[in-house]
C-alpha cells in the first residue's frame, strides 16, 4: 500500500438519506465494493481523502422490473447478476459482460454503479448499459434525476455527477432485439478490456464500444447506417470515424481500430 | 520403500498450506525500522545534488559515503554500485536508503535531486558498450555456405521477461556479533554473502540466511544482494534491524527481467535438407550494468545451434549495455532467446524447401556420436530423436497438420535441449560442497541449496534417504545459514538435483559406510553424531577451453519436445493454446509429481513468454509495472497438458538423474509461433501480440 491509511477519513453510512447527508456536508467519496479504491491505494494514485462507506446500505440492492423498467439497485454486484432470472431475461448482455469481469471474488465485491461512476472508459458493464439506453438514477438531499447513460460523461473520467449525489439506481428499459456482447482482453481471465463492445439487433440497431476514446461510445452514425441498410463494411468505415482509440500500455490505437471494425461485422453476422 | 522415483509427501508442504512457513515479511522485531529505496527518476545522467526535504525525527539516512568496504555489488565484473555516487546509468537505479519505525513516515519522506541529465541509449544494435562477447567456430562456415544449394536467412527477436515470482523481493537485516544478520527471499545466499563482505570488508561477521521463498525463476539469483546490502547498511547505521520489502510495482521496475535479444541466422541447406553450415549471430541487451550478462550470453550461444548436427557453424554473440535495468537470469539463461530463433528458422528452412517440418528434423537432429557446435561429443545420453518421434507419435503430427489447414485451429512443434550444471569449467570451478549430519533421530542434510519452490529439500531428501537405506521421514533438510551449512554452490543452472544431490549421494554412502549396519539412531546412541562433507567431482572426461569455447560445454543435455495446438480468434487474432504435448527427457525424475509440476510450470511460463507477457518500456523503464498490465496466464489460459517424462539415465547424476528445471522453457515460444506460421502469419518476433498478428497480417 503506497497510500497512507492513516491519513484517510471514512465514515459508514446506515441509511441513503444519512449517506445523502454527509455528502451534503462535504465532499466525500462514495466507495461500497471499493475494487477500484484498492486498486488506487495500492499504486498511490488515490486523490480523494475523505469516504463515505455505502456497502452497509440494503436499500440501495435488489433488482426488479417496474413498470416494464429493469431496476437494478446501485450497490447490485455482478455476482447478483450472474444470478438474477430478471436480468437473464430482459439483458442477457449484461451478464455476458459480469462474468468477464474480475474473478470471483471482485464479482462478489463489485458494483454496478462503481463501475458507472469509476468512469473508466475500459468498464464492461457501461457499454452494455449505453447499448440498452440505460438511465442513471441520481439522488441528493434537495433532488432526483435521471441522467441517459450516454449523456453521463463529459470527458474522461468526468461525469455529469454532482459531489452531492449518489447513485441509487441504474434502469434499463426493455430493449428490442438480439443482444450481443464481446470483451477482448487477450487473457481468458482477470483482464483489463484492450476493447469491449456489446450491440442490440432490432428494429433500430444498437452498437457501443469501450476503450476507444475518453468514455464509452454509443455509435450512432454507425446505427444509423446499418438502419438505413448501408453494406456493413461501408459501415464499419463510419464506425472509425466515431472512435478515437490511443495507444496505451494494454493495446495500440491501430489494434483497436481495426478490431472495433471487425466486431462490428461479427455483431452482425451473429445476430442476423 | 525406495523414496526415489516416489511422491513423497513434500518436506516444505504442511508448514506452507498450513500457513506455519516463515516468509521474510513475516519478521517483525522489536524497533524494527522500515527501509525504503529513493531511485533516479531519469535513464541517464550525473547527480548534482541530494536533498531530503524537511527535519523528520527518527529518520535514518544512508548514501554511499556510509559504505565501510567497496561500493559494488560483487558478482561477475565489479561495476554495479550499491548506491549511486555520481552517474546514473538506468532509471530507478538506487541513490538514497532512508528507514523509519513507520513505514508511512518513510514513505511521506520528499527527496529533491537534481540531475544532469544525458543522452540515453536504448537501442542495443547501436550500444558500442560491450559487456562480453563470444566467438564459437567449427568448421569453415563462409566456404560451406558457398557450396550450399541454398541459403536461408532471417532475425528473429524476443522481448523483456519478467519473473512474477509470487512473493516480491524482501530481506531483513538484523546488527548481531559486531555484524550482521540478513534473512530474505533469496535463491543464493551465498551469492549475498559475498557480495556483504565486499560492502563491509572480509572481517567482518555477516550470517545470511534464506527465509522460506515464494518462488524466484532466477529473478533471486543476483538482485537480493542488492537489497540485503542496503539492508544492511540502514541495519548498521540505525544499530536496529530493518525490512526492505518491496511491493509489485517496485519489484517490477527496479529488478532483472529476461534479456531482451536479436539473433540472426545465414544457414546453408542442400536440396535433400541436410543443413551444412550454420552462422549465428547473437545479441543480448544487458542493460546498464553486467550483472549475469556474460555467462547468460554464454549459454545462449551454446545453445544457439539448437538440437542439430553441423559441421560448419559459426556462432557469435555480444551482450551490450544500454540505459535500462539490468537484465539478469531467468529460468533458461539466455537459452530460451536463442533456441526461439534456431527452431522458428528450421520452421522457414523447411517452408523454404518445401519439406516436411519434422522429416528436416529427423533428418539434422543430433544423434550419439555426432558433434555439437562446441565439438562436444554426444554420447548414448543424447534423445533429441526419442523425444522427437514419440511426441510426432502421440499426437498424429502430421496428420492432424494436414487437417487443420484452412482453419482457424494450427499445430507447432520444437525441438529443443538444455545443458544441465554450470557451463564448461564452471562447475570445477566452483567445486560446490555438501554436507551431512547424524543426528539423534537420523539424518540432517546442511547445504546452501534453496527451497524455492521446486522440491530442492524433498528431493534431496529422497536421494540421502535411499542412498543410506533409511526411511525418507529420518531425513531432515537445514534452513540454509550461510554460517551452519556447506556452500553447495548457487541454485540455479538445472543443477540443484545433478550436482548437489549427486554430491549427497556421495555422502550418503560415505556415512552408510562408517554406520557398519547400524541405524542412525542407534550409531549416535552408541558413539554421538558425525557429519559427512564432500567436494563435487565432475566427470573426469569433461575437457573444456574458456578461450576458444571447445569442447565439452556440459556434463550432459536433458531433451525436449514440444507440440502445441492452437486456435486463432478470426476478428480479435488472439492465439488461444488448447493443448500442448510436452515430451521430455531428463535422465529420472526423482519426484514424479514435483518433475511434473517443473514441467506444467515452465510449460505455462513458456507459453506466456510466447504470448502474453509484454514489456512495455518507456524512457527506458518498464510502463506497465503492473499485474493488471503484465499479463500473465491464469489456469484458463492454460491448456490441457499431455505430459510425457522419458528416461535415459545419465551416469554422472543422483539415480541417473539430469537436471530439469529450465528445459520446459525452452520450447513453448518457438512451438506456438511455428504453429502460428501455418496460418500463413510469417512472425519473428514475441510475445505473439494479436497487436503484432494484426501488423503482420496487414502487411
Amino acid at each position: 500500500m503506497r497510500t497512507a491509511i492513516s491519513g484517510l477519513d471514512l465514515r459508514r453510512a446506515t441509511s441513503v438519506d444519512d449517506a445523502l447527508r454527509m455528502l451534503a456536508d462535504e465532499a466525500r467519496t462514495p466507495i461500497a465494493g471499493a475494487t477500484d479504491f484498492y486498486v488506487a491505494l495500492n499504486f498511490g494514485t488515490l486523490a480523494p481523502r475523505r469516504f463515505v462507506d455505502i456497502w452497509g446500505i440494503d436499500d440501495l440492492r435488489g433488482i426488479d422490473v417496474r413498470h416494464d423498467v429493469l431496476v437494478m439497485g446501485a450497490l447490485t454486484t455482478y455476482t447478483d447478476i450472474i444470478r438474477s432470472p430478471l436480468v437473464a431475461e430482459r439483458l442477457p448482455m449484461l451478464i455476458d459482460a459480469a462474468r468477464q469481469i474480475g474473478g470471483p471474488q471482485i464479482q462478489n465485491r463489485g458494483t454496478i454503479a462503481g463501475n458507472v461512476a469509476n468512469g473508466s472508459p475500459a468498464a464492461d458493464a457501461v457499454p452494455v448499459f449505453a447499448a440498452a439506453d440505460a438511465v442513471v438514477v441520481l439522488r441528493s438531499i434537495r433532488q432526483e434525476r435521471r441522467v441517459p447513460i450516454t449523456q453521463f460523461y463529459t470527458a474522461y473520467r468526468t461525469s455529469v455527477m454532482r459531489a452531492d449525489e449518489l447513485i441509487v439506481a441504474v434502469e434499463v428499459p426493455r430493449v428490442d432485439g438480439k443482444q450481443w456482447f464481446r470483451k477482448v482482453g487477450t487473457r481468458a481471465a482477470q483482464a483489463i478490456s484492450k476493447i469491449v463492445a456489446a450491440g442490440v439487433r432490432g428494429a433500430s440497431p444498437k452498437f457501443a464500444l469501450g476503450s476507444v476514446a475518453p468514455t464509452v461510445v454509443r455509435a450512432y452514425a454507425t446505427e444509423r447506417a446499418l438502419a438505413s441498410g448501408t453494406p456493413i463494411e461501408q459501415a464499419a468505415l463510419t464506425l472509425t470515424r466515431e472512435i478515437a482509440p490511443i495507444d496505451d500500455v494494454r493495446s495500440t490505437a491501430d489494434y483497436r481500430g481495426q478490431v472495433a471494425q471487425r466486431l462490428l461485422r461479427r455483431f452482425w453476422s451473429e445476430t442476423n | 520403500m525406495a523414496a526415489v522415483g516416489n511422491s513423497v509427501p513434500r518436506k516444505d508442504g504442511i508448514g506452507k498450506a498450513t500457513g506455519h512457513a516463515v516468509y521474510a515479511d513475516d519478521i517483525v522485531m522489536p524497533g524494527m525500522l522500515h527501509g525504503r529505496t529513493i531511485r533516479s527518476t531519469i535513464p541517464h545522467g550525473r547527480i548534482r545534488s541530494v536533498n531530503v526535504v524537511g527535519d523528520v525525527p527518527g529518520l535514518i539516512v544512508v548514501d554511499h559515503h556510509d559504505i565501510p568496504g567497496r561500493n559494488v555489488v560483487d558478482l561477475i565484473e565489479q561495476d554495479q554500485p550499491f548506491l549511486v555516487e555520481r552517474d546514473v546509468r538506468h532509471l530507478a537505479e538506487p541513490i538514497l536508503l532512508l528507514a523509519h519505525e513507520d513505514r508511512e513516515v518513510v514513505d511521506a519522506v520528499r527527496v529533491e535531486i537534481e540531475y544532469e541529465e544525458l543522452e540515453p541509449l536504448f537501442d542495443p544494435e547501436r550500444s558500442e558498450g560491450i559487456l562480453k562477447s563470444i566467438d564459437i567456430v567449427k568448421g569453415d562456415v563462409e566456404a560451406a555456405l558457398a557450396d550450399a544449394d541454398f541459403i536461408v536467412e532471417g532475425t528473429y527477436r524476443t522481448g523483456h521477461q519478467e519473473h512474477v515470482y509470487i512473493e516480491p523481493n524482501v530481506v531483513v537485516a538484523m546488527p548481531e556479533e559486531d555484524g550482521i544478520a540478513v534473512f530474505g527471499s533469496v535463491q543464493c545466499p551465498f551469492y549475498v554473502l559475498k557480495a556483504l563482505k565486499s560492502l563491509l570488508g572480509a572481517s567482518a561477521h555477516i550470517r545470511v540466511v534464506q527465509t522460506e521463498t515464494g518462488g524466484g525463476f532466477g529473478g533471486k539469483e543476483e538482485y537480493p544482494s542488492m537489497i540485503a546490502g542496503h539492508a544492511t547498511l540502514l541495519a548498521l547505521k540505525s544499530g536496529r534491524p530493518v525490512k526492505i520489502l518491496y511491493d509489485r510495482g517496485e519489484d517490477m521496475i527496479a529488478t532483472t527481467k529476461r534479456h531482451p535479444s536479436i539473433v540472426r541466422h545465414r544457414t546453408g541447406v542442400m536440396r535433400d535438407g541436410r543443413i551444412v553450415a550454420m552462422d549465428v549471430d547473437v545479441l543480448l541487451d544487458g542493460g546498464a550494468y553486467s550483472t549475469l550478462s556474460p555467462v547468460v550470453l554464454s549459454r545462449g550461444c551454446i545453445h544457439a545451434a539448437g538440437a542439430y548436427r553441423c559441421d560448419n557453424t559459426r556462432i557469435r554473440g555480444r551482450a551490450v549495455a544500454t540505459n535500462t535495468p539490468p537484465n539478469g537470469a531467468f529460468r533458461g539463461f539466455g537459452a530460451p532467446q536463442t533456441e526461439f530463433a534456431v527452431e522458428v528458422h528450421i520452421e522457414r528452412i523447411a517452408e523454404e524447401l518445401a519439406m516436411d517440418p519434422v522429416s528436416l528434423r529427423e533428418l539434422n537432429a543430433l544423434r550419439p556420436g555426432d558433434t555439437t557446435a562446441t565439438g562436444q561429443v554426444m554420447g548414448t545420453d543424447c534423445s533429441a530423436h526419442m523425444v522427437l518421434e514419440e511426441a510426432v507419435r502421440r499426437t498424429e503430427f502430421r496428420a492432424k497438420r494436414e487437417q487443420y489447414r484452412g482453419t482457424n485451429r494450427s499445430i507447432g512443434l520444437a525441438l529443443f535441449f538444455h545443458g544441465a550444471g554450470f557451463t564448461g569449467s564452471g562447475e570445477r570451478h566452483l567445486n560446490s560442497k555438501a554436507r551431512i549430519d547424524l543426528t539423534e533421530r537420523g539424518v540432517r542434510i546442511a547445504v546452501g541449496s534453496t527451497e524455492i519452490g521446486q522440491g530442492t529439500r524433498t528431493m534431496h531428501a529422497q536421494i540421502v534417504a535411499d542412498a543410506l537405506a533409511i526411511p525418507y521421514e529420518d531425513v531432515e533438510v537445514a534452513q540454509p545459514d550461510t554460517t551452519l551449512v556447506a556452500d553447495s554452490g548457487p541454485t540455479v543452472a538445472s543443477r540443484t538435483c545433478m550436482v548437489v544431490g549427486k554430491i549427497l549421494e556421495q555422502c550418503a554412502m560415505e556415512m552408510k559406510d562408517r554406520l557398519g549396519g547400524m541405524s542412525p539412531a542407534d550409531y549416535h546412541a552408541k558413539h554421538g553424531g558425525f557429519s559427512v562433507l564432500r567436494k563435487y567431482e565432475p566427470p573426469d572426461w569433461i575437457e573444456w577451453d574458456d578461450h576458444t569455447y571447445r569442447r565439452d560445454a556440459y556434463a550432459t543435455y536433458a531433451w525436449g519436445c514440444d507440440v502445441v495446438e492452437i486456435e486463432m480468434d478470426p476478428d480479435t487474432l488472439e492465439v488461444r493454446p488448447v493443448k500442448v504435448t510436452a515430451v521430455q527427457e531428463f535422465g529420472r525424475p526423482i519426484h514424479p509429481a514435483l518433475a511434473r509440476g517443473q514441467i506444467e510450470g515452465g510449460t505455462a511460463q513458456g507459453l506466456g513468454y510466447a504470448l502474453l507477457e509484454h514489456v512495455v518500456m518507456r524512457n527506458g523503464g518498464m510502463a506497465n509495472a503492473q499485474l493488471t498490465n503484465y499479463i500473465i496466464p491464469t489456469t484458463l489460459d492454460t491448456p490441457e497438458f499431455d505430459i510425457v517424462m522419458l528416461e535415459n539415465p545419465y551416469a554422472g547424476g543422483p539415480f541417473g538423474a539430469k537436471g530439469l528445471g529450465e528445459l520446459p522453457i525452452d520450447g513453448p515460444a518457438p512451438a506456438v509461433v511455428n504453429a502460428i506460421r501455418h496460418f500463413g502469419v510469417d512472425l519473428r518476433e514475441i510475445p505473439a501480440i494479436p497487436e503484432r498478428l494484426v501488423a503482420c497480417a496487414s502487411r
